[in-house]
């Protein structure tokens, strides 16, 4: 009955998407004509002036907002669509394929609920729920100003909505419900004739990796990010249509991507923390192509931040800007395909469904149809006006999105190479870490070496001595930094390299704030603090950038010393044995196996730790093994300090053998500087973000007065 | 505002067939690879190519050591990727074992056990205790189980006497049965 | 409900690693070997050095050294055997490949097309931004600037100039 209605309403969901789409493109048949009269056919230009005709300004006007409403109204279908699904997955109604798949009756109700986007159908329909209450968001905004932008907006909302709706009511519906027919148990969405409904008495269980709470909230936090770029596309290809090129679709998406950004960083860094949780390798990032698949739109959208920025101040960059936003559009589809299908990851998780091929032909279709678009104008996005030095920021903004770009291929490629390899030669081929660590490492260096000078390079203009003034003194300190590095810590090339640059860095933008909060301090006799405040207060986006900048070299501490000075050793250890590893011991004191509070059968390792003759504390490593899967977790002790985190896994045990038991033991330096940097992220990014009080205004006069500025020099 | 109103100025027409072709070509490129990751095992009614097959001594096949696939046309063909790691391969390797005792005495029908991914050792292990005494080789380099395309083990391919392909079982055989039923069809 | 179960076999199979009694006996086995064998037995570090490098097909892009399932513990296995045998790291590694087809190694086989057409891209594209750099940068654009800072020339302090004039600009 339920699983009937929540089928229902999908449906007319469905509808609704397809119906407002479709009003809001035919609310504005100006549009249309000027698109049709650019194609070469006579047919099309007589056609397009018959739809001119169509325009009146009230049609339009009542159109739009039929489709604005039909557009409104996905949010709360699709919200009661889900809790129905809820509903379902809560009371263990089994009978419906999807409950059965994700979970069974021992697990507790806050996992039954977060299991709605722990399976292929139910996060296809927490998608369309994220997306369908963004664009609900948007056009829920002051539109006087922006009325042609309107229906495009819901125009392309839509049709992102349509096809993600679409591909879970005909494709990967969570509604489906088991029926006992002659030939065995299926599911359907009606009963077929001569079969009887069918309840297994348990579910499957979810995924066990999928239990942790990083698992619970960084896939929502990823689709946040996901779905909140479909907005500054919108705004784009509104732009594109409509033709009004200028910058006016990035200003009003300004904080829109900020957030999306911050949601995908975000949920990118969860995603870290979870695998090294859960995962139970020692690390947080394997280069694996789901996550890389997360990775890409990130690479793009981060670029897309700082280029807007040129487009902004400057009126350059029109055309890269479009393509960067389509391509980050394309790659957010994409990264949802590749996470949920599993066509890369896994052979074997990878059913024979039409869901692959519909979503590699919805990412053709737009990629095309944008990238027509883009060209179709690009007349109209030409620069205002002209590089002047190459050490301008400008170009330094540029060099940084090479880099991204670059970034972006080889990410790109490590993910294509298997496929067309298997094309080419015939045998599988398998890209590991260490390829991308060798491509992207020097990118990577690159990018940190941009972030320390292109702050203190000017707009239009600047000259390697007025860089060098700017940049001497937090130079120097860097290489004071280095050297006390190299005497104290390590000599390897790399580290030092590396460390360098963070040095140079976080120098570098912490200078930039004192030479501004001193400025302030003399101009308005403020003390350093009020100074200080006032300064990040009058500029957050600029300053609120370099605390993301600062985080992102924290974080940058964590991934070198992981990555370079990570030490791992792995015994079997009878009980009171012990075993030495990077100035801790470790001794093995005692095991137990037992069950759990959700019948997974839990093993459970204690093992004291001592450094010297000081003891610091128990770990507990452990096994949890799920009956209803048949799926174990291996989740490790760890003890974290900004110096270095010692991670315990239990590798095997057993109980009838006399051998003692198993364990790999990881000493992890410096990775906790990964995660406080992170949270300082979401500082940074918090304050460049927040809405001001009235975003519209200021923003439009920052426009006018940035332009002429501009104009002026 | 600088509302210059800007030349309309095309892109010219070669770099407009440079995006296109390279936007074609990736797209192309994706679309191939995909659909070959897509495509299920080999499909019944197809030839199946020729290929070559070492065997673990004691598991030879009429005391040949290395056989060829097309050295057995004339004869069916049940080809049986199997694995020592693998549980449910476990389920179905007595009913495997007593079908080829039954059939073996024909001298129509040959069973070849493919070990896929899987150490010598190991398997030596897992064949003696469940008595398996049809050839059995590895999958060397993973050609076999490549070409086949198969999804995991336990699968079976039942191959007639022309080289078709005929059937594909994937997952283990619930009982003997199973197997006979399928076997008998390409008898006849 | 057979289609269901045959959904999930290969997870299971996957994951049966941990049942119990496979490893009791394997766990036996790893003993006896290591005691029988000449000279110091490779530690299980020596063993998930080598293991570090591989990837075994069951459980794709997973590292060997920390792939959980019964298939690479019995890699693991041959990794040590073969370390008894006194085989060096590259011999191990191409045996793998050899036996188990080129994706047993993290490396991709084609070192020339794996990387060159990513760091051909990545040089065309460089060659494409300086290019679109000097036609931006033409010879009139020169005189249009003069630097922030130098133009005013009231206060003492330029850099004050400039971050007021970016203030300015922003609000």
């Amino acid at each position: 009955m339920i699983a009937n209605l929540g089928l229902g309403i999908l449906l007319v969901t469905f509808i609704v998407t397809v119906y407002s789409a479709v009003t809001a493109a035919a609310s504005n048949p100006k549009g249309l004509a000027r698109l049709l009269r650019s194609l070469p056919s006579l047919r099309a230009k007589r056609f397009a002036d018959e739809l001119e005709k169509l325009e009146t300004p009230q049609r339009a006007a009542s159109m739009a907002e039929s489709a604005r409403r039909a557009m409104l109204l996905t949010f709360p279908l699709l919200t009661i669509t889900s809790l129905l699904l809820i509903y379902l997955l809560v009371n263990d109604h089994y009978e419906v394929q999807f409950v059965y798949e994700v979970t069974s009756r021992s697990m507790p109700t806050y996992l039954k609920i977060t299991a709605w986007w722990g399976g292929q159908a139910g996060s296809l329909l927490f998608w369309s729920w994220l997306m369908s209450a963004f664009a609900s968001l948007v056009t829920l905004r002051k539109w006087d100003r922006d009325r042609e932008f309107l229906p495009w907006v819901i125009f392309v909302s839509c049709v992102t909505l349509a096809f993600f709706v679409g591909m879970t009511a005909f494709f990967e519906n969570p509604f489906r419900v088991f029926y006992q027919t002659e030939t065995g148990v299926e599911a359907h969405f009606f009963q077929p004739a001569n079969s009887t409904p069918f309840t297994p008495e348990d579910g499957r269980g979810l995924n066990p990796l999928l239990r942790h709470p990083g698992m619970i909230i960084h896939p929502p936090l990823l689709y946040l990010g996901f779905v909140s770029y479909v907005i500054p596309f919108a705004f784009a290809i509104a732009a594109l249509i409509t033709g009004r090129t200028d910058d006016r679709w990035i200003r009003l998406t300004r904080r829109w991507s900020l957030w999306a950004w911050l949601f995908l960083t975000f949920g990118l860094v969860l995603g870290g923390r979870w695998a090294y949780d859960v995962l139970g390798w020692g690390g947080y990032w394997g280069w694996d192509p789901v996550e890389i698949a997360a990775f890409m739109p990130w690479l793009t959208g981060t670029a897309f931040l700082h280029s807007v920025m040129i487009q902004e101040k400057r009126g350059m960059l029109k055309h890269w800007n479009m393509l960067l936003i389509i391509l980050t559009y394309d790659l957010v589809i994409f990264g949802t395909f590749l996470t949920r299908s599993g066509v890369l990851s896994s052979v074997h998780a990878f059913a024979q469904s039409a869901i692959g091929p519909l979503f590699f032909i919805y990412i053709a279709i737009t990629l095309i149809v944008s990238v027509a678009l883009v060209i179709y104008r690009w007349g109209e996005l030409k620069s205002e006006t002209e590089m002047n030095s190459l050490l301008s920021r400008e170009a330094l903004f540029l060099f940084n999105n090479l880099l991204f770009m670059s970034i972006l291929v080889v990410c790109f490629w490590g993910v294509i190479y298997p496929l067309t390899s298997e094309l080419f030669t015939g045998s599988k081929v398998t890209v590991g870490p260490a390829f991308y660590e060798r491509a992207n490492g020097p990118l990577f260096a690159g990018l940190m070496f941009l972030m320390g000078i292109a702050p203190l390079s000017a707009w239009g203009h600047s000259t390697v001595k007025t860089l060098g003034r700017a940049m001497w003194l937090p130079t120097v300190a860097a290489v004071l930094v280095t050297i006390a590095i190299f005497v104290t810590y390590t000599h390897n090339v790399y580290a030092l390299i590396g460390f360098f640059l963070v040095a140079f860095v976080i120098l570098i933008t912490l200078y930039e704030y004192w030479r501004g909060s001193r400025a302030r301090m003399k101009i308005h006799s403020e003390n350093i603090f009020t100074a200080f405040w006032n300064l990040t207060a009058r500029d957050r986006r600029r300053y609120g950038g370099y605390i993301v900048h600062i985080s992102m070299m924290l974080m940058a501490i964590g991934i070198l010393g992981i990555e370079l000075f990570q030490m791992e050793t792995q015994g079997t250890l009878e009980v009171g044995q012990q075993k030495s590893i990077g100035g801790y011991d470790v001794v093995y004191k005692d095991i137990a196996r037992f069950t759990g509070p959700d019948g997974r059968e839990v093993t459970r390792a204690v093992l004291s730790i001592y450094r010297g003759q000081e003891y610091l504390g128990d770990l507990h490593p452990r096994i949890d093994y799920y009956w209803d899967s048949q799926q174990s977790m291996t989740i490790p002790g760890q003890r974290a300090t900004m110096k270095d985190d010692l991670y315990i896994l239990l590798v095997n045990w057993e109980p009838a053998a006399a051998t003692g038991a198993t364990f790999k033991i990881y000493v992890n330096p410096l990775v906790n500087w990964l995660w406080m940097g992170s949270l300082l992220f979401l500082i940074g990014i918090i304050i460049a973000a927040w809405p001001d009080k009235d975003p519209e205004r200021i923003a439009v006069r920052a426009g006018r007065r940035a332009r002429q500025a501009s104009a002026a020099d | 505002m600088t509302e210059t109103t800007p030349s309309r100025r095309a892109v010219p027409l070669w770099i407009q067939i440079v995006i296109w072709v390279f936007l074609a070509g990736l797209l192309a490129l994706v679309a191939l690879g995909l659909s070959r990751r897509q495509q299920g095992t080999v499909q019944p009614g197809e030839v199946i190519d020729d290929f070559s097959l070492t065997f673990y001594s004691g598991y030879e096949l009429d005391g040949k050591t290395e056989i060829k696939f097309s050295d057995l046309r004339g004869k069916v063909v049940v080809l049986n990727f199997w694995a020592s790691w693998c549980k449910p391969c476990e389920q179905e390797a007595a009913d495997l074992q007593q079908a080829w005792t039954e059939y073996a005495p024909t001298g129509e029908v040959v069973f070849l056990g493919v070990d896929y991914v899987d150490t010598e050792a190991d398997a030596r292990v897992y064949l003696k205790k469940f008595g398996i005494t049809y050839a059995n080789g590895a999958d060397l380099a993973t050609r076999i189980s490549q070409y086949f395309r198969i999804k995991g083990v336990p699968e079976t391919y039942f191959v007639d006497k022309e080289g078709v392909l005929r059937y594909v079982q994937i997952g283990p055989f619930s009982d003997v049965d199973q197997i006979r039923e399928q076997i008998d069809l390409l008898l006849k | 409900m057979k289609a269901m179960i045959r959904a999930g076999k290969i997870r299971n199979s996957k994951y049966a690693v941990f049942l119990l009694i496979l490893l009791l006996i394997s766990s036996i086995l790893v003993f006896n070997s290591s005691v029988s064998a000449q000279g110091p037995a490779p530690t299980d570090d020596d063993v998930n050095k080598i293991a570090k490098k591989l990837f075994c097909p069951v459980c794709e892009n997973t590292p060997l050294d920390v792939c959980p399932t019964e298939a690479c513990r019995q890699w693991r296995e041959q990794i040590r055997q073969m370390l008894i045998e006194g085989k060096t790291e590259d011999e191990i590694i191409q045996y793998f490949i050899d036996t188990y087809g080129v994706r047993a190694s993290g490396d991709p086989p084609n070192k020339i097309a794996s990387y060159l057409i990513p760091v051909t891209a990545i040089l065309l594209g460089t060659a494409l931004l300086l290019r679109a750099l000097q036609m931006w940068k033409k010879p009139k654009a020169a005189e249009s600037t003069v630097p922030a800072g130098e133009a005013k020339q009231v206060h003492q302090d330029e850099y004050f100039n400039k971050l007021e004039d970016e203030l300015k600009k922003r609000k």
